[in-house]
Formats: structure tokens, sequence, C-alpha cells
């Protein structure tokens, strides 16, 4: 009796600790947001009081030029919009198939098999994404547009897209799967076809998580780095041609902090600018996503 | 008193497998146009199992296998018949309200879209057809917009039934319609089988002998996989010829 008895006061002393322990841990991830947060908006800070907003919304920039530096981000934002854009015409549809299939088309014992290996996509390092695009799909890709060029945002938009394919795939996937079975027998029943059923019932059922795969996509491939560093060149000329160099905001961080602008000069705040800017997007994204899970969302 | 209705359904030795477990042993029955056939017997008793071999549900679970023959107005329906033509032809209400996740309008417009009915003075009248004929249309007419599940349980169900009426099959199946239903909206959904009748042959799986004893003119009794006894529903619960049988309707065990 008396063992027991220690026993469980030890329990619930234990358990008077967890929560705040938990608590601690979870504030790491928490805090470390904040911080992100605060140091990109300090050092933004600096650039903004030197240049005007307007500035960063123009199409030219200069930011060596050792005589009036220019910081117009438009550059920039259309190379990371036209690569994302150029991946989700690769991944939505690849993606969202993939996923039908996996979940309406494929037997159980199948889907256990595929689903992982279409996940292992996920797993290969981006700079084996960025070479590929360089080395493979680029030269590929010249056999049918002779104009493209060496670096352009054509290849690693298209290798961008490969590479969140599991993204849409995954989360779709699980979307549709978590229809219930009653609708599908119910689609059944009426005398659908497989096809039918998944196109006009489990889809429309599981659209705020397709939705939702998408836009965590989006995000997905706007922050991404190595494949666009490596394959779309560092070209700050706006141009609207996907067969041409283009620069992305992170890849433009990339280059200005291996060293191109000196500590301190209003070219390395830059950085934080832009950076600041990225995180704009991807938050509106997540917050996009969050919103259209909650307004679609059905309960059952 | 034996009906003179014509024989719908003919079900002829009639054995099911689940891998290696036997469902359904040696089943012989045959179910009536235009009457409410009830399926009755404790559960696991295979009473399910039969009403979706009626119209192949159960081709929807890997690994069963169906033996004997069942025949809809004399054709195999596991040989002769496209398992889609079938399923127009034999509707199902299921146990639970299962309505798809869009407007009240879309639901019961949804079969007759696949049938390829795109015309919207057409769907309208079918739409209408269908609610006033599963006794809802008063209630929804005002807002065939809103979603389904926004609905109660009952209506739910009668939203179901209606969207099965909608592609005008000639038998309806039924598992257990009012089982996850409160007893006033259970009593709704019997007053509507009775009036169905007149137009549509019902096969109607149920757990409660009572709801069998009030909608049904004949009655078969599953145990075990094994059709026990089969009769007209006053005979079977008044004057049961099995013992198994009595044994059940008189409550002493299931």
């Amino acid at each position: 009796m008396e063992r027991i008895t220690k026993k469980v006061r030890l329990g619930s002393r234990l358990e008077k600790l967890v929560p705040g322990l938990l608590l601690a841990i979870a504030s790491i991830s928490i805090l470390t947001s904040i911080g992100i947060v605060f140091t990109l908006v300090v050092d933004a800070s600096h650039f903004f009081k030197e240049v005007p907003l307007s500035e960063i919304f123009s199409k030219e920039l200069a930011p060596l030029r050792s005589k009036d530096p220019s910081f117009g981000f438009l550059p920039l934002i259309m190379g990371t919009l036209t690569t994302s854009v150029i991946a989700m015409l690769v991944a939505a549809p690849i993606g969202l198939m993939a996923a039908m299939y996996l979940s309406e088309f494929v037997k159980p014992k199948m889907r256990r098999i595929l689903k992982p290996i279409i996940e292992l996509l996920a797993g290969i390092p981006t700079i084996v994404y960025g070479f590929f695009a360089y080395n493979f799909v680029t030269p590929l890709l010249m056999k049918w547009i002779p104009d493209l060029g060496a670096k352009n945002v054509l290849s690693p938009g298209i290798v961008m897209g490969i590479m969140i394919i599991p993204i849409v795939t995954s989360l779709s996937e699980d979307a549709m799967s978590a229809v219930p079975k009653v609708i599908r027998e119910g689609a059944y029943g009426l005398g659908s076809t497989r096809l039918e059923t998944t196109v006009k019932v489990i889809l429309p059922a599981a659209i705020s998580g397709v939705i939702a795969s998408f836009v965590l996509a989006i995000s997905r491939a706007i922050g991404e780095t190595m494949i666009v560093t490596i394959a779309s060149g560092s070209s700050k000329q706006f141009t609207t041609s996907i067969i041409e160099p283009m620069q992305t905001m992170t890849a433009y961080i990339v280059e200005f902090t291996s060293g191109d602008a000196g500590s301190g000069t209003i070219g390395y705040y830059s950085l934080y600018a832009v950076g600041l800017l990225l995180f704009v997007f991807t938050l509106c994204m997540n917050l996009l996503a969050k919103y259209i899970i909650k307004k679609y969302r059905r309960e059952y | 008193m034996e009906t003179k209705n014509s024989v719908k359904f003919k079900i002829e030795n009639m054995d099911f497998h689940y891998g290696d477990f036997q469902a359904l042993k040696n089943i012989n029955l045959e179910i009536k146009e235009n009457e409410i056939t009830a399926l009755i017997g404790p559960s696991g008793c295979g009473k399910s199992t039969f009403l979706r071999s009626l119209n192949r549900m159960n081709d929807l679970i890997e690994n069963t296998k169906v033996d004997g023959s069942i025949t809809l107005d004399g054709v195999d329906i596991y040989k002769d018949y496209d398992v889609i033509d079938l399923r127009l032809r034999v509707g199902m209400v299921f146990q639970k309200p299962n309505p798809f996740p869009m407007s009240i309008y879309d639901n019961i417009a949804y079969g007759p879209r696949l049938n390829g009915i795109r015309k919207k003075s057409v769907l309208d009248k079918i739409v209408e057809k269908s609610l006033r004929a599963a006794a809802i249309w008063d209630e929804v007419k005002d807002d065939l917009k809103k979603n389904a599940l926004a609905l109660s349980g009952g209506q739910q169900q009668r939203i179901c039934i209606a969207r099965t009426l909608a592609v005008e099959p000639e038998v309806i199946l039924m598992d257990e319609p009012t089982s996850a239903l409160d007893p006033i909206a259970t009593l709704k959904i019997e007053d509507l089988i009775n009036e169905l009748k007149k137009d549509y042959t019902i096969v109607i799986v149920t757990h409660n002998m009572q709801q069998a004893g009030r909608i049904s003119d004949k009655t078969a009794f599953f145990l075990m996989g094994e059709l026990i006894e089969f009769s007209e529903t006053d005979k079977l619960f008044s004057n049961p010829e099995n013992k198994k049988t009595e044994d059940y309707i008189t409550g002493r065990f299931g």
C-alpha cells in the first residue's frame, strides 16, 4: 500500500513540473522567431533610413555602384515570383494527380510503398537539385529553345516544381484519405465511377487541405535558395522573359552574405531589407493557408 | 397469404466470403416488387453483408468472394451487369446520414448530373420532385443553397433518401437508416418508407424488431450467416416456425 502511494505522489509532483518544463521548451522556438524578426527589423531600419520606400519598388537594382547605388527590388521580386509560378505550374497538377491516384485508385498495400518513395523527393539536398537544373535540365531544354540562356528561370522553376511535388502530394493525399468512407460509399451507391467519385465528391470534400498544400508548396518555393542561386543567375536587370536569367530575393541574399558588400555599408543592410520582404511574403502565404483551412474545413 | 407481386431479386445458393471467413452460407431468398423486405438478426449475422451484395457494394472491399447467383429481373448481377448500371437501378441509403459536403441542391442533382442532365429547368424539377418524395421539401425549399451538412441528422437522412430517389432506381436498399436518429426523426423516415413502397421495392436492414414489425411485408431472420426463417412479417413475429427465431424475437438472445 505504502509503496503505491509513494509512487502516485511522485507522479503527481512530476505532473506539476511537466507543464513548466514543456513551456520552457516550447518557448525556445517562439523566442527564436521573435529574435529573427527583431534582427531583421533592426538591421533593415538602418537601410530604410537611407533609402526611401518608393525606391524599393523601382526596377533599377545596382547595389554595388560606387556612385549613387540604387536599390529597386522589383527585379528580385519578379525573379522570385516567376520561379515560384513556374514551380507551381509543374507541382500543382502533377502533385494533385499523384495524390488522387494514391488516395483513391491504389490498393492500401501499394500506397504504403509508393507514398514514401514520392516523399523521398523531399529528402534530396537542394544543392543536388540546383546542380541537376544547371547541368541537366537547362542543356536539355536548349534543344527545344535555342535562345535559352545558360542561366535562366525556366529550368530552376521546373526543377523546383519537382522538388515541391511531395508537399502537394503528401498533404493532399492526407486530406483526401481523411474524407469519411461513408461519403465515398454514397457516391459509389449513386452509380459513380471511381474517377467521378474522386473528382466530383472527394476532391471538393478535401478542398481545404488541397489548397493549403498548394499554399505551403508556394511558400516553400518562395523561400527556396540553392536551386535558383546555381541555375537562374545573378542578373539584376528587370525582365519578364523566362528564358533569361533573373535573380531571386534569396539568391540576392546569398550573393551579398558571401562578402560582396562590406559590413556596415548600405549594400550590406539591403540584405536585411530583402530578408524582411521575403519574411513578409512567406508569412502572408502561411496566414493565407491557415485562413483557407479554417474557412473551407468540413466537419463530418 | 402469398402476394401476387413479381419477383425482383432472386437469390440462389449464395455464399459470401471475406477472405477465409464465410459470412453467408447458402442463402436462398426471393424479394418481390413493391414490397418492403426487412432483414433482422443480431450483430454480425450477415444481414448487412447480404444487403450490400445486392448492389455489389461489397466489391469495394478487397478479398471478398460471392458464390451462387443473385438475379435482378432474371439477369445475374455479378455476371451480366455493369456495376454502374446496377447501382443506378438499385439505390442505397446508409446507416449514418452521408450527404456530400455541398449544397442541398447539388446533393440531389449529383446523380442526374452524372447521367448527363445539364439543363437547369430539368434539374430544378428533379430536385423538387425528389425532395417532395422524401418528405423534406417544405423544410428546405427556401434554402436549397445551404450546405447539407448544416441540417439535422433526420433531415440529412431524408436528403440522402431524396438523393437516391433522384436517379429513379427501382430498388432501394436501406442499411439501418434510422439507427443514428432520434425517435421523432425515425417515425418520419418510417412513414416515408411506407409511402415509397408504392413506387419502389425496398430492402431494409434493422436492429429494431418493432420497426421491422411496423413497416415490412416480409421479414428475413439471419443468424450466424444463415437465413433461419423468411416469411410474412406478421407470421414471423406471431407464429415463428423455427425455435431460434422465436428465441430471438422474444428477446432470449441477441
